[in-house]
């Protein structure tokens, strides 16, 4: 590993201030379980993906860290919880389980007792052209996806344009899905930002993933109360049954009425560079009966996916595990 | 950039001058000696590095020192009771829960931890709290019967 300057700070403002103070060659560090492995790692570089040279932990800021229950019904997050916090809380899991189990399927115990929220929607991609040496591809600067010609069995179906990466983040699925909010701080201020809008595709910018500049922090995340009527499930296929980044992962949150769905979300994970909202198979349900409409509507995604040479297979798990996941949610 | 780590493991305050981008499984066995804890890939997906903070198990690979300072580190080395062997580690060693080894540190202190916490897990409960610690042996039948048997005495 490449040495760096390690700052500790003690409030958002203080982290806010070193990352503006030290420019792009700063990162924030919470569990830093990508951070050490990936990033700081001498050969997952390019001119676009510069090592970092100065990591601020932000592990001991107080209103980073814990799980609070507003009188509204809704939930605040701080970014540096562990994930293990996440899948152990009671309250969480009452509400909106659909979380829970999502963090629960991140990698292993042994990880989410210090992966945090924060970094494990903010992680870096797992494409294993861009995480390897020799390939200096658009998201490291370079000019090239090498998962274009190489091998694609792992990458986007849906959204791929230029850098076919799939967003890594399991949390991020379905926090997407529960309709929550990224409350970020910058040197002007705070500002919030849906999940709706905060993660981005390569053709926005093919160096990042998501609307965090490198002066921001993620502070904490917050998530609304469910409509009455309201159900979650969450699936997650992999390659290895104990644990691996998804191939396909989905997310439901459905209200229905009689039956029927009235409104909610299909967000799939792993298959797209960010976090998938299907958003033409909700439209496809709307209003009718969800199992006698489920299994044609799922197969709709059929309309949006563009597969690569090597990954059609992620459509017909991708079709089958909503299917699957919106009836587990009834 | 060096500089003085302060830490607390197995019970021992230990200070230490090294480079602050040595990870922590670096520091134990090359600055301390505590070669107990294994080197695996390095990647964070077999366990068998892990060490207990604060009765949690974690990966030493993936956490800086720095990050650990003032917190109870538990390796290996720490386990018995002087000559004592821990509950888990007798049963290990009598019903042969180790092949080649390599992973029974990572094992070990995964499995304390649980005991600790749930001193009469279920199978499953052994399996999910295990799911982070791979045996290349594929030896798991005998790590859970172990552990079973261990929560027994």
């Amino acid at each position: 590993m490449k040495s760096f300057e390690l700052h500790d700070a003690g409030t958002v403002q203080e982290a806010v201030a070193l990352l503006n103070k030290f420019g792009p060659s700063a990162k924030i560090v919470a569990g830093g379980s990508d951070l050490v492995t990936g990033v700081m790692k001498d050969w997952v570089h390019g001119k676009g993906m510069p090592i970092p040279e100065k990591l601020i932990d932000v592990t001991a800021i107080p209103e980073m860290i814990g799980i609070t229950i507003a009188a509204n019904g809704g939930a605040t997050i701080g970014a540096a919880t562990t994930l293990t916090s996440i899948t152990e809380s009671k309250d969480l899991d009452q509400k909106w389980a659909v979380l829970t189990q999502s963090a629960a399927s991140v990698a292993s115990p042994l990880i989410r007792n210090f992966g945090t929220l924060g970094g494990n929607i903010n992680q870096r991609p797992r494409c294993w052209f861009l995480r390897g040496e020799h390939f200096d591809c658009y998201k490291k600067g370079g000019d090239f996806c090498f998962a274009v010609t190489g091998d694609n069995r792992y990458h986007a179906i849906i959204g791929g344009e230029l850098c076919y990466i799939v967003h890594p983040s399991d949390v991020a699925t379905s926090l997407l899905a529960l309709n929550a909010s990224a409350n970020i701080a910058g040197p002007s201020g705070t500002r919030a930002v849906a999940f709706d809008s905060y993660f981005t595709g390569p053709r926005e910018d093919v160096l990042r993933e998501n609307v965090l500049k490198h002066d921001e922090l993620m502070v904490n995340v917050t998530i609304p109360a469910l409509a009455p009527n309201t159900k979650t499930a969450w699936s997650k296929l992999k390659d290895r049954q104990v644990y691996d980044f998804a191939l396909v992962s989905v997310a439901v949150v459905v209200t229905q009425e009689n039956g029927a769905w009235r409104d909610g979300r299909i967000v799939l994970g792993g298959v797209a560079p960010v976090p998938y909202r299907a958003k033409v198979i909700e439209q496809a349900l709307v209003g009718k009966n969800i199992k006698d409409t489920i299994k044609a509507a799922a197969s709709t995604l059929k309309t949006v996916a563009r597969p690569m040479s090597l990954n059609a297979y992620k459509v017909d798990l991708a079709i089958n595990l909503i299917e699957r996941t919106v009836l587990n949610a009834l | 950039m060096k500089q003085i780590l302060r830490l607390r493991i197995n019970n021992q305050n230990y200070e230490v001058y090294a480079p602050i981008h040595k990870t922590l499984l670096e520091i134990l066995r090359e600055d301390l000696n505590l070669t107990g804890t294994k080197h695996g890939c390095e990647l964070g997906e077999c366990g068998t590095c892990t060490v207990l903070i604060d009765g949690e198990p974690v990966l030493s690979c993936l956490i800086l020192p720095v990050a650990v300072q003032g917190r109870a580190i538990t390796t290996i080395e720490g386990m018995a009771d002087g000559i004592m062997p821990h509950p888990l580690q007798t049963a290990f060693a009598e019903l042969g829960a180790a092949q080649c080894g390599y992973c029974t540190p990572g094992m070990l202190l995964t499995s304390k931890a649980l005991l600790d916490q749930n001193p009469q897990p279920t199978r499953d409960e052994i399996k999910h709290a295990l799911a982070g610690n791979l045996c290349r042996c594929t030896g798991y039948t005998k790590i859970y019967e172990a552990v079973e048997q261990a929560s027994k005495t």
